[in-house]
């Protein structure tokens, strides 16, 4: 019996040693991509950045124009995706009980969000870019709405279903009207969950750079004119990082880490926002 | 709209003694989950003004005979419900009849506090919003009124700006009961409205059940029958969706008719 009961012990030291290493061999690559990012990026941050347009080559420049793209295009897309991502996912859930569409749509669904981003890319070109024969922060914002619609869809769907029934019965038992129960009842419990599924959509979209190649492409200069191509830091990084000059490697390096950042502060606030108002 | 359908008739205040009206007639009711059969044949009248309470084990059928009298069970498909129940004059199972206006003259409180998520004013005033447009004072007076009735005003006038969720389990219930009284419905329907609550809150809902019977017709589902020969006036023992006995309180518990009906109270069976 004491054997037995050793060598649980070991079996038990054993397997909590080798989790402990995967761990640390997979959290080790992540913190090397952020000390490579930092060290890299962190001597290119100035003020210049956030003031100056993207340079030619050989001379001074920030990424100004880049940013207001990125945000731009995040904003637009988020607007656009957002409330159909919502309304679809209110569908799935409160309505997709009975009949063939919702299951349908489900897995549509399901296969775009983990659709490779450049077909987005390809598609909107090919419907829009196309035909409109410019590239354009429309179809680029077009394009992010496309990436945004399927996260949102699930998270809103999952918030739902997380509703109980007897919460829906009590607001149907004062004979509330379906789409007040909706609205007043079940979404708002589960506001915090929507918005969260949301800014994780919002961090997904704001590094995407293949769907933007093909629809909003680049432009060296300042610009909020949605019609025409637009900056947007996922393709000057590409572009810049791939050039053989330094000063726009260095330019590469400071927009990586200003999207890491970004990325990081968004998530940390969606964990925030969901801790605060998690289904108790 | 069928509004004047559901309108309560006009009528004497009933004493305690006197004879009750009859407020919800359930003649030849069978209901069937999908194929399987939760109910049959069942035959009973709920006085008006009076507690009736339904008893039996698990699976019994109480629950789902409460949640056809106010076609709860609509919801889900697969659930129907054969038969008569009548109500104000109109069969409550014809299709044709507003699912809503129905709700809102028969109210319900469930077995889990469901608080909605907004204040405690607001939890109240919801309901209230939905057939009515009274001013802010109006509506003020209308939480105050319900709040009072469910015996929570005094605990709850201080905070009515706070969120309803973060009432302890047994002032939730109390809230629940006040938002489905301030609608002024003509009947209650309690399903286990103290399973979830301690012995403390549960004296409190009982003690607010028999004041609350003076202006509504209560009907209950419970697991605990001394809860049921505490508050009810009429009791129907229900057993495999069959309704074995029903008749006053006092009588069903002293000297029940039936043999199965003795064996459940005693604890021989169930």
């Amino acid at each position: 019996m004491r054997a037995l009961y050793s060598r649980r012990l070991f079996v038990n030291r054993f397997n909590l040693v080798m989790s402990l290493l995967t761990m640390a061999f997979g959290l080790a690559f992540l913190f090397w991509i952020l000390f490579t990012l930092f060290a890299a990026g962190l001597h290119a941050f100035s003020i210049d950045l956030f003031t100056q347009m993207t340079p030619p080559p050989g001379s001074k420049g920030g990424l100004l124009n880049a940013i207001v793209g990125s945000l731009l295009m995040a904003v637009m897309g988020t607007a656009i995706g957002t409330p159909i991502g919502i309304l679809a996912g209110i569908y799935l859930a409160e309505f997709g009980s009975r009949g063939w569409l919702a299951p349908c749509t489900r897995f549509i669904n399901d296969i775009l969000l983990s659709a490779p981003s450049i077909v987005i890319g390809l598609f909107i070109y090919e419907i829009y870019v196309s035909r409109v024969n410019h590239f354009s922060a429309w179809a680029g914002s077009l394009a992010l709405a496309l990436i945004v619609i399927p996260v949102v869809v699930r998270t809103t769907e999952n918030m739902l279903r997380l509703v109980p029934d007897s919460l829906r019965e009590a607001a149907i038992a004062l004979g509330t009207p379906q789409w007040k129960v909706i609205v007043m009842v079940t979404l708002r419990s589960v506001r915090a969950g929507v918005i969260t599924g949301v800014l994780l959509a919002v961090a997904r979209i704001s590094g995407e750079t293949a769907p933007l190649l093909f629809t909003s492409l680049n432009n060296q200069f300042w610009t909020t004119d949605l019609n025409a191509p637009m900056a947007n830091l996922p393709v000057v990084i590409f572009q810049f990082a791939m050039s053989p000059y330094n000063d726009w490697q260095e330019l590469a390096w400071a927009g990586s880490l200003l999207i890491t950042l970004a990325v990081l502060a968004l998530n940390i606030m969606a964990r925030v926002l969901f801790r605060q108002s998690a289904p108790k | 709209m069928n509004l004047e359908i559901f309108a309560s008739r006009p009528e004497a205040a009933v004493s305690r003694d006197a004879p009750a009206a009859t407020k919800i007639a359930v003649r030849h009711l069978d209901f069937f989950y999908g194929k399987f059969q939760g109910l049959k044949d069942i035959n009973l009248e709920i006085a008006e003004r009076r507690v009736t309470a339904f008893i039996g084990p698990s699976g019994c059928g109480k629950s789902t005979l409460l949640r056809t009298l106010n076609r709860m069970y609509s919801l889900y498909p697969g659930q129907r419900a054969v038969g008569e129940i009548m109500f104000n004059g109109r069969n409550v199972l014809d299709p044709g009849i507003d699912l809503n206006m129905l709700r809102a003259k028969i109210g319900m409180v469930f077995q889990k506090p469901t608080p909605f998520p907004m204040s405690i004013h607001d939890n109240i005033a919801f309901g209230v919003r939905l057939y009515e447009r009274l001013g802010p004072r109006a509506m003020d007076e209308r939480v105050e009124w319900a709040l009072t009735k469910a015996a929570m005003w005094d605990e709850a006038k201080d905070k009515l700006k706070q969120s309803g969720m973060a009432l302890s389990g047994g002032q939730q219930q109390r809230l629940c009961i006040a938002r489905a009284v301030a609608v002024k419905p003509e009947v209650l329907l309690l399903d286990e409205p103290t399973s979830a609550l301690d012995p403390i809150s549960t004296a409190k809902i009982e003690e607010l059940i028999s004041e609350l019977k003076s202006d509504y017709t209560i009907a209950i589902v419970t697991h605990n029958m001394q809860q049921a020969a505490r508050v009810s006036d009429y009791t129907a023992y229900m057993y495999l969706g069959e309704l074995i006995e029903f008749g006053a309180t006092d009588e069903l518990f002293l000297k029940p008719r039936r043999k199965e009906t003795e064996d459940y109270i005693t604890g021989r069976f169930g």
